[in-house]
Protein backbone atom coordinates (compact mmCIF):
# COMPACT_ATOMS: atom_id res chain seq x y z
CA UNK A 1 0.00 0.00 0.00
CA UNK A 2 2.50 2.60 0.89
CA UNK A 3 4.30 2.48 -2.27
CA UNK A 4 1.08 3.25 -3.95
CA UNK A 5 0.16 5.94 -2.10
CA UNK A 6 1.81 9.36 -3.58
CA UNK A 7 0.08 12.24 -1.36
CA UNK A 8 2.07 14.25 0.82
CA UNK A 9 2.66 12.81 4.35
CA UNK A 10 2.87 14.91 7.72
CA UNK A 11 6.43 15.40 8.70
CA UNK A 12 6.78 13.43 12.14
CA UNK A 13 8.99 15.10 14.53
CA UNK A 14 9.06 14.76 18.52
CA UNK A 15 6.77 17.22 18.88
CA UNK A 16 3.60 15.23 17.23
CA UNK A 17 4.89 12.23 17.44
CA UNK A 18 1.97 10.95 20.45
CA UNK A 19 -0.47 13.14 18.06
CA UNK A 20 0.20 10.49 14.99
CA UNK A 21 1.02 7.76 17.35
CA UNK A 22 -2.72 8.22 18.55
CA UNK A 23 -4.19 8.00 15.23
CA UNK A 24 -2.39 5.31 14.79
CA UNK A 25 -4.59 3.09 17.20
CA UNK A 26 -7.83 5.15 16.12
CA UNK A 27 -8.21 7.51 18.83
CA UNK A 28 -7.86 11.11 18.17
CA UNK A 29 -5.55 13.08 21.26
CA UNK A 30 -4.49 16.74 21.28
CA UNK A 31 -2.56 18.61 24.03
CA UNK A 32 -4.44 20.37 27.21
CA UNK A 33 -2.79 22.89 29.58
CA UNK A 34 -2.62 21.83 32.42
CA UNK A 35 -2.65 24.90 33.92
CA UNK A 36 -5.64 26.64 32.27
CA UNK A 37 -7.27 23.82 30.39
CA UNK A 38 -6.94 25.06 26.99
CA UNK A 39 -6.91 22.17 24.04
CA UNK A 40 -4.14 23.36 21.65
CA UNK A 41 -3.60 21.93 17.62
CA UNK A 42 -1.53 21.42 15.64
CA UNK A 43 0.81 20.19 18.71
CA UNK A 44 3.35 23.02 20.02
CA UNK A 45 5.86 23.18 23.07
CA UNK A 46 3.45 25.69 24.86
CA UNK A 47 0.27 26.92 26.01
CA UNK A 48 -0.94 29.93 23.76
CA UNK A 49 -3.42 30.48 26.36
CA UNK A 50 -0.97 31.17 29.31
CA UNK A 51 2.63 29.96 27.73
CA UNK A 52 2.80 27.09 30.44
CA UNK A 53 4.59 24.52 28.88
CA UNK A 54 2.71 21.44 31.02
CA UNK A 55 0.44 20.35 28.10
CA UNK A 56 -1.12 16.41 28.94
CA UNK A 57 -1.81 14.29 25.90
CA UNK A 58 -5.53 13.68 26.39
CA UNK A 59 -8.06 11.77 24.15
CA UNK A 60 -10.70 14.05 22.77
CA UNK A 61 -14.48 13.47 21.25
CA UNK A 62 -13.89 13.21 18.02
CA UNK A 63 -16.94 15.63 17.26
CA UNK A 64 -17.24 18.71 15.93
CA UNK A 65 -18.73 20.77 13.60
CA UNK A 66 -17.77 22.18 10.06
CA UNK A 67 -16.80 25.85 10.44
CA UNK A 68 -15.63 26.42 6.53
CA UNK A 69 -14.70 24.65 3.78
CA UNK A 70 -13.50 25.54 0.52
CA UNK A 71 -13.09 23.11 -3.13
CA UNK A 72 -9.85 23.07 -5.18
CA UNK A 73 -10.33 23.10 -8.77
CA UNK A 74 -7.38 23.95 -8.93
CA UNK A 75 -4.54 21.13 -9.09
CA UNK A 76 -1.74 22.15 -7.01
CA UNK A 77 -0.22 18.79 -6.54
CA UNK A 78 -0.33 15.71 -9.01
CA UNK A 79 -1.51 13.22 -6.33
CA UNK A 80 -4.50 14.89 -6.03
CA UNK A 81 -5.57 15.39 -9.76
CA UNK A 82 -8.05 12.55 -9.66
CA UNK A 83 -9.78 13.83 -7.27
CA UNK A 84 -10.81 17.36 -8.18
CA UNK A 85 -12.88 18.99 -7.80
CA UNK A 86 -12.12 18.31 -3.80
CA UNK A 87 -13.20 19.76 -0.49
CA UNK A 88 -10.74 20.27 2.16
CA UNK A 89 -12.81 21.43 5.44
CA UNK A 90 -11.72 23.22 8.69
CA UNK A 91 -13.70 21.49 11.18
CA UNK A 92 -14.18 22.82 14.70
CA UNK A 93 -14.07 20.51 17.17
CA UNK A 94 -16.34 20.34 20.56
CA UNK A 95 -12.90 20.95 22.65
CA UNK A 96 -12.38 23.80 21.06
CA UNK A 97 -9.41 23.94 18.35
CA UNK A 98 -10.07 23.97 14.58
CA UNK A 99 -7.79 21.37 11.91
CA UNK A 100 -7.86 21.26 8.23
CA UNK A 101 -9.13 17.98 7.17
CA UNK A 102 -11.27 16.03 4.40
CA UNK A 103 -14.97 14.82 4.68
CA UNK A 104 -15.92 11.43 4.04
CA UNK A 105 -19.48 10.37 2.68
CA UNK A 106 -20.43 13.34 1.75
CA UNK A 107 -19.46 15.34 -1.41
CA UNK A 108 -18.60 18.84 -1.81
CA UNK A 109 -22.23 19.79 -3.02
CA UNK A 110 -23.47 18.96 0.61
CA UNK A 111 -21.15 20.80 2.64
CA UNK A 112 -22.28 23.06 5.10
CA UNK A 113 -21.08 25.41 7.74
CA UNK A 114 -22.24 23.93 11.21
CA UNK A 115 -22.83 20.49 9.81
CA UNK A 116 -22.18 17.97 12.73
CA UNK A 117 -19.30 15.90 12.26
CA UNK A 118 -17.22 13.28 13.52
CA UNK A 119 -14.08 11.45 13.24
CA UNK A 120 -12.98 8.21 11.66
CA UNK A 121 -9.52 7.17 11.06
CA UNK A 122 -8.14 6.84 7.13
CA UNK A 123 -4.94 4.15 7.20
CA UNK A 124 -3.13 5.63 4.12
CA UNK A 125 0.30 4.03 5.03
CA UNK A 126 1.11 1.06 7.08
CA UNK A 127 2.79 3.78 9.28
CA UNK A 128 0.25 7.03 8.73
CA UNK A 129 -3.34 7.26 9.90
CA UNK A 130 -5.33 10.69 8.84
CA UNK A 131 -7.95 11.75 10.85
CA UNK A 132 -11.16 12.66 8.88
CA UNK A 133 -14.73 13.37 9.55
CA UNK A 134 -17.94 12.39 8.67
CA UNK A 135 -21.32 14.08 9.02
CA UNK A 136 -23.40 12.74 11.89
CA UNK A 137 -26.69 13.76 13.53
CA UNK A 138 -26.77 16.28 15.46
CA UNK B 1 2.67 65.13 19.78
CA UNK B 2 2.28 62.72 17.35
CA UNK B 3 3.72 61.95 13.72
CA UNK B 4 0.74 63.87 12.27
CA UNK B 5 2.24 65.65 9.00
CA UNK B 6 5.44 66.06 10.00
CA UNK B 7 6.72 63.61 6.61
CA UNK B 8 5.76 63.15 3.19
CA UNK B 9 5.93 61.15 0.56
CA UNK B 10 7.89 63.32 -2.20
CA UNK B 11 9.29 60.85 -4.87
CA UNK B 12 7.84 57.99 -6.82
CA UNK B 13 9.66 55.01 -8.87
CA UNK B 14 7.68 53.26 -11.35
CA UNK B 15 9.60 50.37 -13.64
CA UNK B 16 8.20 48.50 -16.40
CA UNK B 17 5.27 46.12 -15.03
CA UNK B 18 3.12 43.24 -16.17
CA UNK B 19 4.98 39.98 -17.28
CA UNK B 20 8.66 41.10 -17.55
CA UNK B 21 10.82 38.40 -18.30
CA UNK B 22 14.73 37.90 -17.94
CA UNK B 23 15.30 39.92 -15.63
CA UNK B 24 16.81 40.01 -11.98
CA UNK B 25 15.10 41.48 -8.68
CA UNK B 26 17.71 43.82 -8.45
CA UNK B 27 17.38 45.50 -11.88
CA UNK B 28 13.77 46.75 -10.81
CA UNK B 29 14.67 47.82 -7.55
CA UNK B 30 17.71 49.99 -8.66
CA UNK B 31 15.38 51.01 -12.11
CA UNK B 32 12.57 52.22 -9.06
CA UNK B 33 15.24 53.75 -7.03
CA UNK B 34 16.83 55.76 -9.60
CA UNK B 35 12.98 56.58 -11.03
CA UNK B 36 11.68 57.88 -7.29
CA UNK B 37 15.53 60.06 -7.04
CA UNK B 38 14.15 61.45 -10.75
CA UNK B 39 10.82 62.33 -9.43
CA UNK B 40 11.74 63.98 -6.36
CA UNK B 41 14.79 66.25 -8.10
CA UNK B 42 17.12 64.57 -5.34
CA UNK B 43 20.73 63.42 -5.79
CA UNK B 44 21.73 59.85 -5.02
CA UNK B 45 24.16 61.38 -2.52
CA UNK B 46 21.42 62.39 -0.93
CA UNK B 47 19.60 59.04 0.42
CA UNK B 48 21.13 58.37 3.69
CA UNK B 49 18.49 55.73 4.54
CA UNK B 50 16.85 52.87 3.14
CA UNK B 51 14.14 50.13 4.03
CA UNK B 52 12.97 47.38 1.82
CA UNK B 53 10.87 45.14 1.64
CA UNK B 54 12.55 41.54 0.04
CA UNK B 55 11.30 39.93 -2.79
CA UNK B 56 10.49 36.16 -1.93
CA UNK B 57 11.56 34.98 -5.53
CA UNK B 58 15.00 36.65 -5.34
CA UNK B 59 15.61 36.63 -1.65
CA UNK B 60 19.31 37.90 -2.33
CA UNK B 61 18.02 42.07 -2.67
CA UNK B 62 18.67 43.36 1.02
CA UNK B 63 18.89 46.93 1.41
CA UNK B 64 22.67 46.58 1.71
CA UNK B 65 22.90 45.28 -1.12
CA UNK B 66 21.08 47.73 -2.58
CA UNK B 67 23.04 50.50 -1.18
CA UNK B 68 26.21 48.52 -2.33
CA UNK B 69 24.76 48.69 -6.02
CA UNK B 70 23.74 52.62 -6.18
CA UNK B 71 27.18 53.39 -4.47
CA UNK B 72 25.64 54.94 -1.17
CA UNK B 73 26.75 55.58 2.78
CA UNK B 74 23.38 55.39 4.97
CA UNK B 75 23.20 56.27 8.41
CA UNK B 76 19.89 54.12 8.64
CA UNK B 77 18.89 50.63 6.79
CA UNK B 78 16.94 47.74 7.48
CA UNK B 79 14.87 44.79 5.35
CA UNK B 80 11.57 45.07 6.61
CA UNK B 81 9.11 41.82 5.62
CA UNK B 82 5.71 42.22 6.74
CA UNK B 83 4.32 40.58 3.35
CA UNK B 84 1.98 42.47 1.99
CA UNK B 85 1.80 44.53 4.52
CA UNK B 86 5.34 46.32 3.90
CA UNK B 87 4.58 48.80 2.22
CA UNK B 88 2.88 50.83 4.51
CA UNK B 89 4.32 49.42 7.54
CA UNK B 90 8.08 50.24 5.85
CA UNK B 91 6.37 54.07 4.81
CA UNK B 92 5.80 54.27 8.82
CA UNK B 93 9.00 53.16 9.72
CA UNK B 94 10.71 55.96 7.48
CA UNK B 95 8.91 58.55 9.18
CA UNK B 96 9.68 57.72 12.40
CA UNK B 97 13.45 57.28 11.31
CA UNK B 98 13.35 60.93 9.58
CA UNK B 99 10.98 62.40 12.15
CA UNK B 100 13.96 60.74 15.14
CA UNK B 101 16.51 62.40 12.96
CA UNK B 102 18.22 59.28 11.69
CA UNK B 103 18.16 59.85 8.24
CA UNK B 104 17.04 62.72 6.17
CA UNK B 105 16.08 61.03 2.91
CA UNK B 106 14.59 57.61 3.46
CA UNK B 107 14.73 55.49 -0.21
CA UNK B 108 11.55 52.38 0.09
CA UNK B 109 11.66 49.84 -2.52
CA UNK B 110 9.83 46.73 -3.34
CA UNK B 111 10.16 44.08 -6.38
CA UNK B 112 8.60 41.65 -7.66
CA UNK B 113 9.71 38.64 -10.12
CA UNK B 114 6.97 35.91 -9.65
CA UNK B 115 5.43 36.24 -13.14
CA UNK B 116 8.65 35.37 -14.60
CA UNK B 117 10.58 33.18 -11.84
CA UNK B 118 12.16 29.94 -12.30
CA UNK B 119 10.93 27.94 -10.25
CA UNK B 120 7.05 29.57 -10.80
CA UNK B 121 6.06 31.70 -7.72
CA UNK B 122 2.78 29.18 -7.21
CA UNK B 123 5.30 27.15 -5.70
CA UNK B 124 7.16 29.72 -3.51
CA UNK B 125 3.57 31.17 -2.13
CA UNK B 126 2.33 27.37 -1.63
CA UNK B 127 3.03 27.73 2.34
CA UNK B 128 1.35 24.49 3.09
CA UNK B 129 2.53 23.22 6.22
CA UNK B 130 2.87 19.30 5.31
CA UNK B 131 -0.08 18.48 7.67
CA UNK B 132 -2.45 20.37 5.74
CA UNK B 133 -1.08 18.98 2.77
CA UNK B 134 -1.87 15.07 3.51
CA UNK B 135 -5.75 16.60 3.31
CA UNK B 136 -4.48 18.21 -0.23
CA UNK B 137 -4.47 21.82 1.60
CA UNK B 138 -2.48 23.80 -1.02
CA UNK B 139 -1.67 27.60 -2.06
CA UNK B 140 -2.65 30.96 -0.09
CA UNK B 141 -5.49 31.33 -2.07
CA UNK B 142 -7.08 28.47 -0.53
CA UNK B 143 -6.86 29.68 2.71
CA UNK B 144 -8.24 33.13 1.81
CA UNK B 145 -11.13 31.05 0.54
CA UNK B 146 -11.55 29.33 3.60
CA UNK B 147 -12.05 32.98 5.18
CA UNK B 148 -13.89 34.16 2.38
CA UNK B 149 -16.31 31.04 2.70
CA UNK B 150 -16.70 31.93 6.21
CA UNK B 151 -17.53 36.00 5.40
CA UNK B 152 -20.38 34.33 3.24
CA UNK B 153 -21.57 32.62 5.68
CA UNK B 154 -22.07 35.31 8.68
CA UNK B 155 -22.88 37.58 6.70
CA UNK B 156 -24.99 36.67 3.32
CA UNK B 157 -22.51 38.53 1.41
CA UNK B 158 -22.46 36.85 -2.19
CA UNK B 159 -19.94 36.05 -5.25
CA UNK B 160 -21.61 38.61 -7.29
CA UNK B 161 -20.58 40.86 -4.94
CA UNK B 162 -17.50 39.79 -4.82
CA UNK B 163 -17.37 40.11 -8.84
CA UNK B 164 -18.89 44.06 -8.36
CA UNK B 165 -15.39 44.36 -7.15
CA UNK B 166 -13.51 43.04 -9.93
CA UNK B 167 -15.34 44.44 -12.85
CA UNK B 168 -15.17 48.05 -10.89
CA UNK B 169 -11.48 47.68 -10.37
CA UNK B 170 -11.21 46.31 -13.94
CA UNK B 171 -13.12 49.07 -15.82
CA UNK B 172 -10.44 51.41 -13.77
CA UNK B 173 -7.77 49.82 -15.10
CA UNK B 174 -9.17 50.42 -18.53
CA UNK B 175 -8.09 53.99 -17.75
CA UNK B 176 -4.61 53.00 -16.65
CA UNK B 177 -2.18 52.60 -19.78
CA UNK B 178 0.41 50.66 -17.32
CA UNK B 179 -2.39 48.27 -16.22
CA UNK B 180 -1.69 44.52 -16.92
CA UNK B 181 -5.24 43.83 -17.72
CA UNK B 182 -6.69 46.44 -19.46
CA UNK B 183 -9.83 44.57 -21.04
CA UNK B 184 -13.68 45.48 -19.59
CA UNK B 185 -15.16 42.46 -17.75
CA UNK B 186 -19.13 42.41 -16.82
CA UNK B 187 -20.22 40.50 -13.66
CA UNK B 188 -21.31 37.29 -16.16
CA UNK B 189 -18.00 37.29 -16.96
CA UNK B 190 -17.19 37.53 -13.74
CA UNK B 191 -19.74 34.38 -13.05
CA UNK B 192 -18.12 32.32 -15.97
CA UNK B 193 -14.91 32.64 -15.27
CA UNK B 194 -13.45 28.90 -14.27
CA UNK B 195 -13.18 28.20 -10.34
CA UNK B 196 -9.87 28.11 -8.81
CA UNK B 197 -11.01 27.52 -5.13
CA UNK B 198 -14.50 27.82 -4.50
CA UNK B 199 -15.81 30.59 -3.57
CA UNK B 200 -13.12 32.01 -6.08
CA UNK B 201 -13.34 32.22 -9.43
CA UNK B 202 -10.51 33.41 -11.46
CA UNK B 203 -11.70 36.61 -11.26
CA UNK B 204 -11.49 37.17 -7.98
CA UNK B 205 -8.22 36.40 -7.68
CA UNK B 206 -4.88 39.16 -7.89
CA UNK B 207 -2.86 38.96 -10.74
CA UNK B 208 0.77 37.08 -11.28
CA UNK B 209 3.43 40.24 -11.99
CA UNK B 210 7.20 41.49 -12.30
CA UNK B 211 7.95 45.64 -11.92
CA UNK B 212 9.26 47.38 -8.93
CA UNK B 213 8.61 50.30 -7.06
CA UNK B 214 10.54 52.65 -5.06
CA UNK B 215 9.19 56.08 -3.15
CA UNK B 216 11.26 58.73 -0.97
CA UNK B 217 10.03 59.46 2.94
CA UNK B 218 11.38 63.07 3.80
CA UNK B 219 10.08 65.57 6.53
CA UNK B 220 7.77 67.85 5.68
CA UNK B 221 10.20 70.50 5.99
CA UNK B 222 12.34 69.10 3.11
CA UNK B 223 9.72 68.48 0.99
CA UNK B 224 8.55 71.90 0.58
CA UNK B 225 11.59 72.26 -1.64
CA UNK B 226 11.38 69.44 -3.91
CA UNK B 227 10.33 68.90 -7.14
CA UNK B 228 6.73 67.89 -6.84
CA UNK B 229 4.49 68.58 -4.35
CA UNK B 230 4.54 66.63 -1.20
CA UNK B 231 1.85 64.23 0.23
CA UNK B 232 2.09 64.48 3.88
CA UNK B 233 1.52 61.41 6.01
CA UNK B 234 -1.36 62.42 8.44
CA UNK B 235 -1.84 58.51 10.19
CA UNK B 236 -0.10 55.82 10.31
CA UNK B 237 -1.30 51.98 12.11
CA UNK B 238 -0.93 48.20 11.99
CA UNK B 239 -2.67 45.59 13.41
CA UNK B 240 -1.72 41.88 13.29
CA UNK B 241 -4.26 39.14 13.30
CA UNK B 242 -1.52 35.99 13.58
CA UNK B 243 -0.57 33.77 10.77
CA UNK B 244 -2.78 30.64 10.79
CA UNK B 245 -6.45 31.99 10.53
CA UNK B 246 -8.10 29.25 12.05
CA UNK B 247 -6.42 30.01 15.12
CA UNK B 248 -7.89 33.18 15.33
CA UNK B 249 -11.06 33.97 17.09
CA UNK B 250 -12.84 35.42 14.49
CA UNK B 251 -12.22 34.70 10.59
CA UNK B 252 -14.08 37.58 9.57
CA UNK B 253 -12.40 41.06 10.92
CA UNK B 254 -8.79 41.56 9.26
CA UNK B 255 -6.17 43.34 10.61
CA UNK B 256 -7.29 46.81 9.15
CA UNK B 257 -10.00 47.16 12.27
CA UNK B 258 -6.75 47.69 14.56
CA UNK B 259 -4.65 49.36 12.12
CA UNK B 260 -7.57 52.08 11.02
CA UNK B 261 -8.55 52.83 13.98
CA UNK B 262 -4.93 53.91 15.22
CA UNK B 263 -4.50 55.62 12.10
CA UNK B 264 -7.69 57.61 11.86
CA UNK B 265 -7.04 58.36 15.39
CA UNK B 266 -3.53 59.72 14.47
CA UNK B 267 -4.81 62.00 11.30
CA UNK B 268 -7.72 62.96 13.92
CA UNK B 269 -10.58 62.29 10.90
CA UNK B 270 -13.00 59.74 10.39
CA UNK B 271 -13.49 57.33 7.25
CA UNK B 272 -16.27 60.53 6.22
CA UNK B 273 -13.41 62.68 5.78
CA UNK B 274 -11.64 60.17 2.98
CA UNK B 275 -11.93 61.52 -0.69
CA UNK B 276 -10.60 58.04 -2.07
CA UNK B 277 -9.22 54.80 -0.78
CA UNK B 278 -6.46 52.13 -2.19
CA UNK B 279 -7.10 49.11 -0.45
CA UNK B 280 -5.16 45.62 -0.40
CA UNK B 281 -7.36 43.56 -3.04
CA UNK B 282 -5.15 40.49 -3.28
CA UNK B 283 -8.47 38.60 -3.86
CA UNK B 284 -12.04 40.72 -4.36
CA UNK B 285 -13.59 39.88 -0.41
CA UNK B 286 -11.19 41.08 1.11
CA UNK B 287 -12.38 44.92 -0.17
CA UNK B 288 -15.47 44.71 1.04
CA UNK B 289 -14.43 43.19 4.50
CA UNK B 290 -11.51 46.28 4.78
CA UNK B 291 -14.18 49.25 4.40
CA UNK B 292 -16.44 47.22 7.15
CA UNK B 293 -13.63 46.93 9.39
CA UNK B 294 -12.66 50.65 8.64
CA UNK B 295 -15.36 52.13 9.38
CA UNK B 296 -16.99 52.24 6.01
CA UNK B 297 -19.73 50.70 6.67
CA UNK B 298 -21.16 48.72 9.30
CA UNK B 299 -20.02 45.08 9.57
CA UNK B 300 -21.64 42.88 6.81
CA UNK B 301 -22.57 45.84 5.10
CA UNK B 302 -19.34 45.51 2.90
CA UNK B 303 -20.95 43.28 -0.21
CA UNK B 304 -24.06 45.82 -0.33
CA UNK B 305 -21.38 49.02 -0.22
CA UNK B 306 -19.04 47.80 -3.29
CA UNK B 307 -22.30 47.48 -5.86
CA UNK B 308 -23.68 50.27 -7.54
CA UNK B 309 -21.06 52.11 -8.24
CA UNK B 310 -20.21 53.61 -4.80
CA UNK B 311 -16.17 52.79 -5.21
CA UNK B 312 -16.12 52.87 -8.83
CA UNK B 313 -14.65 56.50 -10.42
CA UNK B 314 -17.23 58.98 -9.99
CA UNK B 315 -18.84 57.16 -6.92
CA UNK B 316 -19.13 58.53 -3.31
CA UNK B 317 -15.40 56.40 -2.56
CA UNK B 318 -13.35 55.77 -5.61
CA UNK B 319 -11.23 52.68 -4.21
CA UNK B 320 -8.37 51.53 -6.42
CA UNK B 321 -8.08 53.91 -9.09
CA UNK B 322 -5.35 51.69 -11.25
CA UNK B 323 -7.12 48.82 -10.94
CA UNK B 324 -5.11 47.80 -8.08
CA UNK B 325 -3.56 44.38 -7.65
CA UNK B 326 -6.97 42.50 -9.34
CA UNK B 327 -6.57 44.46 -12.46
CA UNK B 328 -3.29 47.26 -12.69
CA UNK B 329 -0.39 44.81 -11.32
CA UNK B 330 0.89 42.21 -8.30
CA UNK B 331 3.80 44.57 -6.61
CA UNK B 332 2.12 44.03 -3.49
CA UNK B 333 0.87 46.96 -1.52
CA UNK B 334 3.23 49.33 -3.82
CA UNK B 335 0.50 49.23 -6.20
CA UNK B 336 -1.69 51.23 -3.57
CA UNK B 337 0.35 53.43 -1.96
CA UNK B 338 2.20 54.98 -5.75
CA UNK B 339 -1.70 55.38 -7.02
CA UNK B 340 -2.48 57.48 -3.54
CA UNK B 341 -0.15 59.68 -3.89
CA UNK B 342 -0.82 60.26 -7.70
CA UNK B 343 -4.09 61.10 -7.00
CA UNK B 344 -3.38 63.55 -4.66
CA UNK B 345 -0.93 65.40 -6.76
CA UNK B 346 -3.40 65.20 -9.75
CA UNK B 347 -1.43 63.15 -12.03
CA UNK B 348 -3.87 60.27 -12.39
CA UNK B 349 -5.24 62.08 -16.42
CA UNK B 350 -8.49 60.50 -17.07
CA UNK B 351 -8.91 58.07 -13.77
CA UNK B 352 -8.10 61.49 -11.98
CA UNK B 353 -10.77 61.65 -9.01
CA UNK B 354 -11.40 65.68 -9.15
CA UNK B 355 -10.70 67.40 -5.91
CA UNK B 356 -9.17 64.35 -4.03
CA UNK B 357 -7.31 65.59 -0.85
CA UNK B 358 -7.15 62.81 1.36
CA UNK B 359 -6.84 58.59 0.66
CA UNK B 360 -6.36 55.99 3.12
CA UNK B 361 -3.96 53.35 1.83
CA UNK B 362 -4.27 49.68 3.52
CA UNK B 363 -1.93 46.68 3.18
CA UNK B 364 -1.83 42.84 4.17
CA UNK B 365 -0.05 40.09 4.47
CA UNK B 366 0.14 36.40 4.81
CA UNK B 367 -3.67 35.30 5.54
CA UNK B 368 -4.53 38.42 6.51
CA UNK B 369 -2.35 38.00 8.87
CA UNK B 370 -0.36 41.41 9.23
CA UNK B 371 -2.09 44.68 8.27
CA UNK B 372 -0.69 48.57 8.22
CA UNK B 373 -2.49 51.87 7.31
CA UNK B 374 -1.49 54.79 6.01
CA UNK B 375 -3.87 58.28 5.52
CA UNK B 376 -2.34 60.71 3.11
CA UNK B 377 -3.18 64.32 2.45
CA UNK B 378 -1.99 66.35 -0.19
Amino acid sequence: MSEEYRKPLPNIDDTNRPYWEATRRHELMLQKCRDCGHYRYPPGETCPGCLSNRLDWVKVSGLGTVYTWTVFHQVYHPAFAGDAPYAVVAIELDEGPRMVTNLVDCKPDDIQVGMPVEVVFDDVTGEITLPKFRPRAS
Amino acid sequence: MTLRDRCAIVGLGYTAQGKVPGRKAMSFYLEASNNALSDAGLNIQDIDGILVQPCLTDPRVTAFGLAEEMGLNLRFGADQQLHGASSCAIIQHAAMAVDAGLCNYCLCAFAEVSRSASPPTGIVYQMAGSTNAAYGMFGVAASYAMIARRYMHEYGVTSRQFGAVAVTFRKHASLNPIAQMREPITIEDHQNSRWVVEPFHLLDCCLISDGGRALIVTSAERARNLKRPPVYIMGMGQGHPFNDPLKRQTLTVSGAAESGKTAFGMAGITPANVDICAIYDAFSFVVPMQLEDLGFCGKGEGGAFVEEGRIALGGELPTNTSGGLLSEVYIQGWVGTHEAVRQLRGDCAERQVPGAEIAIVTSSGGVLSTHASVILRK
